[in-house]
């Protein structure tokens, strides 16, 4: 079912089915997916889980790494606002998602294709419809088509660790952080 | 301990991306062991298998790299599918272990245990969860086969990378926090502090007792409420393991399991605790000569004075001032003549607020419910027409201490001749609450029981569907029904006051068994109000960092096999705050509560996982930006060597640090960087 060979080769939509990385965090969006499948809540089946034990562990490059191997899109799942286990972790997420969605447009990677969602424990019903969704829209946009090799993009990934640089990490990072 | 695998100390990143693959048995780095995984699929009967291919996906996990055996079993969590892992540790020399069956949440820890067994660490352990992920989500069978390969390929990926590690043991505070004094927060104090635990049983009303002290007679043995809980409320006044505080708030919980931090606030009563007897003479003494005020305990029925007794039989037996009611505190100019009749000098006006931190191991959520709000449902005529009641108001007036000693009679003081029952007010009803609160079709019941025997008035209940599961129940309401008591299916529709008609309302309902709409007579109308989360649940579950589900109740970690517990350990739940439950529940599952808390604290230490970070000393170039960013303050600067260190006691394993580190110098275990871009790049290599 699934004919994509590389990521850049040309796709006949009708038999594509998107792939999708899911960045969840252990104590929201895990349990919500626990949850899913515990209450037989059917989802698309694109999405495939990783966890981690907070959203503020996900590492842009992660997220270009996915990318680079031939995800169609990223899901990073947290615990809302206000709720995150480790007090704010979510928000630090946050912050590395809007940077690093700004740094995926510009590498023409469909903003479509990166999304954060807060799905907290109880919100499988949200978790399945931002599933759909996302499996949707990533189907309607078809598969990524990066505009430089695969394997080069393995490189593009710098533009990740870019986030974290010290240059830049100020704005990742809480405000008191000493630039050297 | 981190390292004796020998991986070797190279940057996890640059692992990343040199595409090392590893073949067959080959090792993974020079001078290290073979890499040799076993890959167990369970069919957990059908759960999976249903679904999911098992034999394929075990067919497919054979040919990966590494992998030396692969096999499927009918229940991996079984004794004979956990002794087969052990068996191949032994046996085939495996040295990783993968286990595609249900959530981690669920057998994480089993199959740790069997990896254990089999004499490696139990680290050495990737769990895929192809039931809760999978088979239970997706209904086509080939693209939940396809999805079920990708996670276990991700696994194998994985757990080639994993390291002995061993967990963290930390020592547990014996004193635990009880939150709520209903019936549920009384029955887990008592039963901790009978156990020897020290107990801080905080509640915010005046009295402890909640809900149950107000109630007559309970469901289905009609054996009156206050004889059976006043002995436990006053058993809790005078345990020496119990520390008891009225009027307390709590207003911040920091921490974690075995050691949290709970601020909690006293607001003043005026009067002083320790001092006060109940005499009560200062309220005989009031300028106020009669009752000016609303009664809570009465709700709304009866009046009361600005200082008061919370109810008869309070614990503690302590009186109170309202201080928005009281002239003293509103004018200063009161002739103070409650002072003046206080003998024993208990009564201050200068209190103040006062806040208090407790140390303890772990908390129980006792915060209870609150009554639907029957305004909501204004086609019911309550609030508007003076004869509708609240079931909680028929409680008063039918409980003997109550506002009419027990006389079941209507505002102008004449006893009704008819009564109507309205079941599922608030409740089984889209336009409010959807559940069904569980405990009014008992109610209702003893109500029309209650209210026939002491007015013999007709007595007509509206329901839905009458629901009697429970131990007695349906042979009371068969009793019931045999007392003569009108039972009506159908929804009422409106409610109309007769122009004339001294206040008689006229009930409009569709009788679905006798398949005809009626016009019921009566003089007075009781709403069975349903139970729902507190007006404050979404702010108290902050405060705790629990759950609440959908519905606004708090949630369970697991609604069959942690029902007492929640998503932060150390926390338990008791009674309604997790959901609509009658008294022999509450009690139960508050003594459940207290099992649990018991079974934590009394082993005095936790175990914890092991997933801390730590700095790669000679990576770290000491820039600092982790620093702000741990919330635990668990990073600190090392000034001399200039590099950042992590106190591993403190760290709590988020891995913020770890995704900021410029670097890459920060390891968080059983996350490693290497260890995600693994199992991100096994769900996406294409079979």
């Amino acid at each position: 079912m699934r004919e994509k060979a590389d990521n850049t080769g040309p796709t006949s939509h009708e038999e594509f089915e998107p792939r999708i990385v899911a960045l969840f965090c252990n104590w929201c969006t895990y349990m919500a997916a626990d949850l899913a499948g515990t209450s037989r809540m059917g989802y698309a089946p694109n999405v495939r889980v990783v966890r981690v034990m907070c959203s503020g562990r996900i590492d842009p490059q992660f997220i270009m790494h996915a990318f680079a191997r031939g995800a169609d899109g990223v899901l990073i799942g947290g615990c809302h606002p206000g709720d995150c286990h480790y007090q704010e972790g979510n928000y630090k997420a946050l912050r590395r998602f809007r940077l690093l969605r700004r740094v995926i447009e510009s590498l023409g990677i469909e903003r479509e294709r990166l999304r954060l969602e807060w799905i907290s424990a109880s919100e499988a019903d949200r978790l399945r419809r931002v599933a759909d969704e996302m499996a949707a829209d990533i189907r309607a946009l078809g598969p990524l088509q990066l505009s430089i090799p695969a394997e080069d993009f393995a490189s593009a990934e710098g533009a990740g660790a870019e986030l974290t640089s010290p240059r830049i990490a100020w704005q990742t990072a809480a405000k008191e952080v000493a630039i050297p | 301990m981190l390292r004796e695998d020998g991986f070797g100390s190279g940057s996890t990143r640059d692992r990343a991306v040199d595409g090392a693959t590893v073949n067959g048995d080959a090792p993974l780095t020079n001078g290290n062991p073979p890499i040799r995984i076993g890959v167990y699929v369970c069919h957990c009967g059908t759960n999976i298998a249903r679904t999911v291919d098992v034999e394929q996906v075990t067919e497919k996990a054979g040919e990966l790299p590494n992998v030396t055996v692969a096999r499927d079993y009918k229940y991996m969590c079984s004794d004979p599918g956990q002794e087969m892992i052990k068996e191949d540790i032994e046996e085939l020399g495996l040295n990783r272990i993968v286990v595609a069956s249900c959530s981690p949440n669920l057998h994480e820890e089993t199959f740790r245990g069997a990896t254990a067994a089999g004499g490696l660490n139990p680290f050495f352990f990737q769990m895929v969860n192809i039931r809760e992920h999978a088979s239970w989500v997706h209904e086509d069978r080939e693209s939940a086969t396809e999805k079920a390969i990708d996670l276990v390929r991700a696994a194998v990926q994985r757990v080639r990378h994993h390291r002995a590690l061993e967990t963290r043991r930390v020592p547990i505070r014996p004193e635990v926090l009880v939150v709520g004094g209903g019936i549920a927060g009384i029955t887990a104090a008592l039963t901790l502090a009978h156990a020897g635990k020290h107990v801080y049983l905080v509640e915010r009303e005046a009295s402890i007792g909640g809900h149950m002290a107000q109630f007559d007679k309970t469901f289905p043995t009609l054996d009156c409420a206050a004889c059976i809980l006043t002995p436990k409320m006053t058993q809790v006044k005078a345990h020496p393991n119990i520390t008891l505080m009225t009027m307390t708030d709590v207003v911040k919980v920091e921490g974690f399991v075995g050691s949290y931090e709970v601020t909690v606030k006293h607001r003043p009563r005026y009067i002083d605790v320790s001092l006060c007897v109940g005499c009560q003479q200062c309220i005989d003494a009031c300028v106020y000569k009669r009752g000016k005020f609303e009664d809570e305990f009465d709700v709304g029925l009866s009046k009361r004075k600005p200082i008061y007794l919370p109810n008869a039989q309070a614990v503690p037996q302590v009186v109170l001032i309202d201080p928005e009611q009281c002239i003293q505190f509103s004018s200063g100019k009161c002739k103070q003549t409650c002072l003046e009749a206080c003998d024993r000098d208990a009564i201050l006006f200068d209190q103040e607020e006062r806040v208090e931190t407790l140390e303890v191991g772990a908390i129980i959520m006792a915060t209870g419910f609150q009554t639907f709000d029957a305004r909501r449902s204004p086609h019911y005529g309550y609030g508007i027409y003076p004869n509708v009641y609240t079931a909680l108001e028929v409680e008063r007036l039918v409980n003997a201490s109550g506002p009419t000693g027990g006389e079941v009679v209507l505002r102008d003081g004449e006893k009704p001749t008819s009564v109507g029952i309205v079941h599922c007010v608030g409740s089984r009803d889209q336009k409010t609450n959807p559940w069904c609160s569980k405990v009014c079709c008992m109610y209702s019941l003893k109500l029309a029981h209650l209210i026939k025997e002491k007015t013999d008035a007709e007595v007509y209940n509206f329901y839905i569907d009458i629901r009697t599961p429970g131990k007695g129940f349906e042979e009371f309401y068969q009793r019931v029904a045999a007392e003569g008591t009108h039972l009506i299916r159908g929804k009422v529709a409106s409610v109309y006051q007769q122009a004339d008609g001294d206040g008689e309302l006229l009930v409009d309902v569709e009788d679905t068994l006798a398949g005809m709409v009626r016009r019921i007579p009566v003089d007075m109308l009781i709403l069975a109000v349903g139970l729902e989360p507190r007006a404050d649940a979404e702010e108290v579950r902050r405060t705790f960092n629990i759950t609440c589900s959908g519905d606004g109740w708090f949630m369970e970690r697991h609604p069959k096999l942690a029902p007492v517990e929640t998503f932060t350990d150390g926390v338990y739940l008791a009674g309604c705050c997790q959901g609509p439950k009658d008294i022999p529940e509450t009690v139960a599952q508050a003594g459940a509560a207290a099992g649990q808390a018991l079974a934590l604290i009394d082993r005095a230490y936790i175990e914890l996982e092991p997933n801390t970070a730590h700095v790669i000393a000679e990576d770290c170039s000491g820039c600092k930006t982790c620093i702000p960013l741990c919330p635990y303050q668990a990073i600190l600067h090392d000034d001399a060597e200039n590099r950042a260190e992590i106190n591993e006691v403190l760290c709590k394993g988020c891995g913020v640090c770890v995704a900021a580190c410029p670097s890459g110098s920060i390891v968080q275990n059983l996350f490693e960087d290497m260890e995600i871009y693994e199992e991100i790049e096994g769900v996406l290599a294409y079979a």
